[in-house]
């Protein structure tokens, strides 16, 4: 839908809808015989009792639609940052209630705001924090949370401060203290939209979660410094410096206390849910909230609070839950913390035209500068001192990126609504920080993008998963760990050591069902073994029609490596299946589900169209015992018994047995890709159409199968074939693989 | 003392120049010289066999023989010592400098060649100037060992898919006849350009008296 034409129709919904509340009360049909008995009433109309949730759904439904519409195009999202957007649709729906006379939802009170609205966004940054990239660089970080929004504060309270002493505009009553509770409501950095930015242009690592910090820790500041400011501006005398200090610091880091707790809780809770999957998304929501909650009941920071949460109970919640719950709580959290956003950004937009204002050219105009000003001095000076600690110093490209890219958003909006009517100037203040919320979020927001590419930022080149890489960092991690033990020098590779062997050894063995640790490396080879699988399933069933030209390729060369054997590959895709967790990648788009569940939906997919060009009855349905595929393969003791438990234990799950079953499809094609590369004699035409699509594989490397994906990985580690056993065993496996059809492996070649 | 005082100075200022620590960084690490080879001139594999820490590294045995590796002395040769003096200690650190930054562009490329070969010669254990299967087996196998309980069968199979990787990559055409015999070490840095090896891979040093921080951790 064009939104030319989506938002009059919003405008005129809205205008109908808020008309309806003054239509509630009864409406009694004509009856038929007059006056002589009251009639049950046939249709009533009662909107009193739905208001407020009709009220409340009819926004949210209101903003999903705008944002539906804004993604339609493409190239919209790309130039205008969708809270820029959001805002404008905002000021619409608030021009027209402003015509009506209608006041807006009171939901932005100090209530609604922190304990509805901000949780959810939070939960979403703590959830899918980079956080190898953070710890790497955690004294930058929090530098710039901390002292970068102090400095900022500080700075613009004091040169406000200073401008309300001038006559002429008429500012005096403004105290010291209120001004420096104005800037710290203003000091706090939004960069929602920049990070969109960042990633779509993928700059540095450092740069990214240096932002991404900022914009998350210094929430909390923010918050400590209103209360503290709030508190400070009702008293007619200074306070007690230290006490300050000292509540600065319980706000910010007490808030890690529930954090911790409620995280490590949450993360025992999932080790006993196996059978009770259908629970396991509410485990990260409430534990997560109730963090939040008891931050909030202790008056300390709720954002701390959540973000620690959501990092400690990640990475155990993720190994012990399901494949599906895991996918399930992603997609949630990503819901809510959009929809959280959109109406925040919303409401921006509908309060802007609906409150009363009080305008003051030059106290706005002096907050848009000295906030633009103070926070590129505290950028420059900040970087100026952390680059003495840094490796990877930030150059003058990347402050440019900090300064430009500190946009003011929810946040600053929501302090500022709440703000206490005890103070005089409160009006002034909320006008001039909804001017500089719409100043920053159109003019930084839409110009940051040609900038930064202008600039020519530096950027990080993504990593394709390659097994070496993985090995080797693993390997350096492991060589300079070494290396400082040996020379007795300390650093971080030290701390991670310390902390992943107390991991291993105390954590997950309490925290995590199943705590075989899993290196990395087996993890990531096991993905890619995967991800090749799909591609030959894609290629065998899809590439069918090729495989005629491809008979000249047949003759393969002889390669040093061996694989492994066939029930090897079959036993580890099978592990595969529900085992594999695939790495958050670092930076994960904001608005945009990372695609986790691809494979396995491109295997799903498959399978329909597998079932269908291999004729009905070669496969065997799914009603199949797990037990009896495994016992017709020649299951080596040791493979059995640590696949086996694992297989039984998912055979509970109803409707996963369609999972199951899957293996068996992918890697029966796979064994019959896997035979050609045997040196094991067999007619080239029956080989001809596998080995095909092996080279096909191998040699067209860029191309792609039909399923489109842009990611190329490592398509060769199907291409390894186990010289050393005989044909015979394999013949045997590759029956089992065939779901125990006695016909030869030619034979449903044959129906292609 | 004065005289042996001196005849450090003068050493120290030498090394300094080779290796590109700085004069702190360098008395430092004789401090910790002395502590390893118990006062003596020179160490051996046995006195850094005994460190605690190490225990639980997983190429452990690699990161020691590396520093008896000659090829680590830039010097063009081969094989491996017995024992080594402190100078060659410190040149084996030095591949573990800390980056001076900024760096430009041909300083990376030199930071990371060096980097790079010493990697390459903890593979590279036959010193043949490539990496074979085995040898990369063998790398595999100890980077895993202490993490889980693996199967040779695994092990040897991400070792090949990595191998094959590498050839891939590198070769992308190979003919049916030919056999792709090791990783060189242009295949070798090719594989791992995108790893920012010049920024991660170097220690930190800690301006403090090592003696004072450390002789707890040394007779643990």
């Amino acid at each position: 839908m064009d939104p030319a034409v989506t938002r009059p129709v919003f405008s005129f919904v809205l205008t109908v809808l808020s008309l309806v509340p003054s239509c509630g009360g009864e409406l009694s049909p004509i009856t038929v015989a007059p006056g002589e008995k009251e009639d049950v009433p046939l249709f009533t109309m009662n909107y009193a009792r739905i208001q407020v949730p009709f009220e409340i759904t009819l926004w949210v439904l209101l903003a999903s639609f705008a944002k539906i519409g804004f993604n339609v195009n493409r190239r919209i999202t790309t130039w205008l940052p969708e809270s820029c957007l959001l805002i404008s649709v905002g000021l619409i729906a608030g021009g027209v209630l402003f015509h009506v006379h209608e006041a807006p939802p009171a939901v932005l009170t100090s209530q609604a705001f922190f304990l509805y609205m901000l949780p959810p966004i939070v939960l979403e940054s703590g959830y899918f924090f980079p956080t190898r990239p953070f710890f790497e660089n955690v004294g930058t970080v929090l530098w710039f949370a901390v002292a970068g929004t102090l400095w900022s504060a500080v700075g613009t309270g004091l040169s406000l401060f200073a401008v309300c002493r001038v006559e002429a505009f008429g500012l005096r009553d403004v105290s010291l203290q209120e001004n420096l509770l104005f800037a710290s409501i203003v000091s706090a950095v939004d960069p929602v939209a920049v990070l969109n930015v960042f990633e779509d242009v993928s700059v540095n690592e450092q740069l990214y979660v240096a932002m991404f910090g900022e914009g998350l820790f210094n929430d909390a500041v923010t918050v400590a410094l209103y209360q503290i400011f709030i508190y400070v501006a009702k008293m007619p005398v200074a306070e007690d410096l230290s006490l300050v200090v000292a509540r600065f610091f319980l706000v910010g880091l007490g808030g890690m206390v529930p954090g911790v707790l409620f995280g490590l809780v949450a993360a025992f809770t999932t080790r006993f849910t196996s059978r009770v999957r259908e629970i396991e998304p509410l485990v990260v929501f409430v534990y997560s909230y109730m963090a939040c909650l008891v931050a909030e009941l202790f008056s300390m920071s709720s954002i701390m609070a959540i973000v620690t949460c959501a990092i400690v109970m990640k990475s155990y919640v993720e190994e012990n839950v399901s494949q599906r719950s895991c996918s399930s709580v992603r997609h949630m959290i990503k819901m809510f913390g959009s929809v959280s956003e959109t109406l925040i950004f919303f409401f921006l937009g509908v309060v802007t035209v609906t409150t009363e204002h009080e305008w003051n050219w030059a106290y706005v105009l002096f907050t848009l500068l000295f906030a633009f000003l103070w926070r590129c001095l505290g950028v420059l000076f900040l970087t100026l001192i952390v680059n003495l600690f840094r490796v990877i110093p930030f150059t003058f490209k990347d402050q440019f990126g900090l300064a430009y890219g500190g946009l003011r958003g929810a946040v600053s909006f929501a302090l500022a609504s709440t703000l206490p009517h005890s103070i005089g100037c409160r009006k002034l203040f909320v006008t001039a920080t909804i001017a500089i919320i719409l100043v920053t979020v159109f003019l930084q927001g839409i110009t940051i993008r040609p900038l930064i590419e202008l600039i020519d930022i530096r950027r990080t080149s993504h990593n394709p998963d390659s097994i070496n890489a993985e090995i080797h960092s693993r390997l350096m991690e492991h060589t300079v760990t070494g290396i400082e033990d040996l020379c007795g020098q300390w650093s971080h590779f030290w701390w991670k050591d310390k902390f992943l062997k107390f991991n291993n050894r105390f954590l997950r063995k309490v925290l995590i069902r199943d705590s075989r640790a899993e290196s990395s490396i087996v993890a990531l080879y096991k993905r890619l073994e995967l991800q090749n699988t799909v591609e030959i399933l894609n290629m065998v069933s899809g590439g069918i029609s090729a495989a005629p030209s491809m008979v000249s390729l047949c003759e393969e060369s002889r390669k040093l490596f061996l694989a492994s054997d066939v029930k090897e590959i079959h036993d580890i895709l099978s592990k595969n299946m529900y085992k594999t967790r695939q790495p958050m990648a670092a930076h994960t788009r904001k608005h945009a589900l990372p695609s986790e569940s691809r494979d396995k939906e491109i295997l799903l997919r498959r399978h329909a169209s597998i079932q269908r060009s291999l004729g009905p009855g070669s496969l065997r349905d799914s009603a199949v015992p797990i037990s009896h595929k495994y016992s017709t393969l020649p299951a080596r003791k040791s493979l059995h018994f640590k696949y086996f438990p694992a297989w039984e234990r998912y055979a509970d799950n109803r409707g996963t047995m369609s999972e199951m079953a899957f293996p068996f499809r992918c890697s029966s094609a796979r064994a019959r890709i896997s035979l050609r590369r045997l040196n094991t004699p067999t007619p080239p035409s029956n080989g001809a159409l596998d080995e095909s699509s092996c080279e096909t594989n191998k040699v067209e490397r860029g191309t792609n199968s039909s399923s489109g994906r842009s990611h190329v990985p490592p398509q060769h580690h199907f291409n390894l074939v186990n010289n050393s056993r005989s044909a015979d065993p394999y013949r045997s496996v590759h029956h089992g693989g065939e779901e125990g059809r006695p016909a030869s492996p030619t034979e449903p070649r044959a129906t292609h | 003392m004065g005289a042996s005082q001196a005849r450090y100075q003068q050493e120290y200022h030498d090394l300094v120049d080779k290796s590109g620590f700085s004069l702190e960084q360098i008395k430092n690490l004789h401090y910790r010289f002395h502590q390893l080879s118990g006062n003596n001139e020179t160490i051996s594999k046995g006195n850094l066999d005994i460190i605690p820490a190490l225990e639980d590294n997983p190429i452990k045995s690699q990161i020691i023989d590396a520093f008896f590796d000659k090829r680590n002395q830039r010097q063009n040769e081969t094989g491996s010592c017995e024992e080594i003096g402190f100078e060659q200690f410190v040149m084996v650190m030095s591949h573990f400098r800390p980056p001076p930054s900024p760096m430009t562009d041909a300083e990376k490329e030199a930071v990371r060649s060096l980097k790079l070969r010493f990697l390459f010669n903890m593979h590279d254990t036959g010193s043949d100037g490539t990496i074979t299967l085995e040898e990369y087996r063998k790398v595999v196998e100890e980077l895993l060992s202490k993490s889980e309980h693996m199967e040779e069968e695994v092990t040897k199979d991400i070792a090949d898919a990595a191998m094959l990787e590498v050839a891939s990559t590198n070769v992308p055409h190979m003919g049916p006849d030919e056999f792709y015999e090791g990783i060189t070490f242009e295949h070798f840095q090719q594989i791992l350009k995108d790893l920012e090896i010049e920024s991660r891979m170097h220690i930190r040093f800690l301006d403090v008296d090592t003696t004072t921080m450390h002789c707890g951790k040394f007779s643990s």
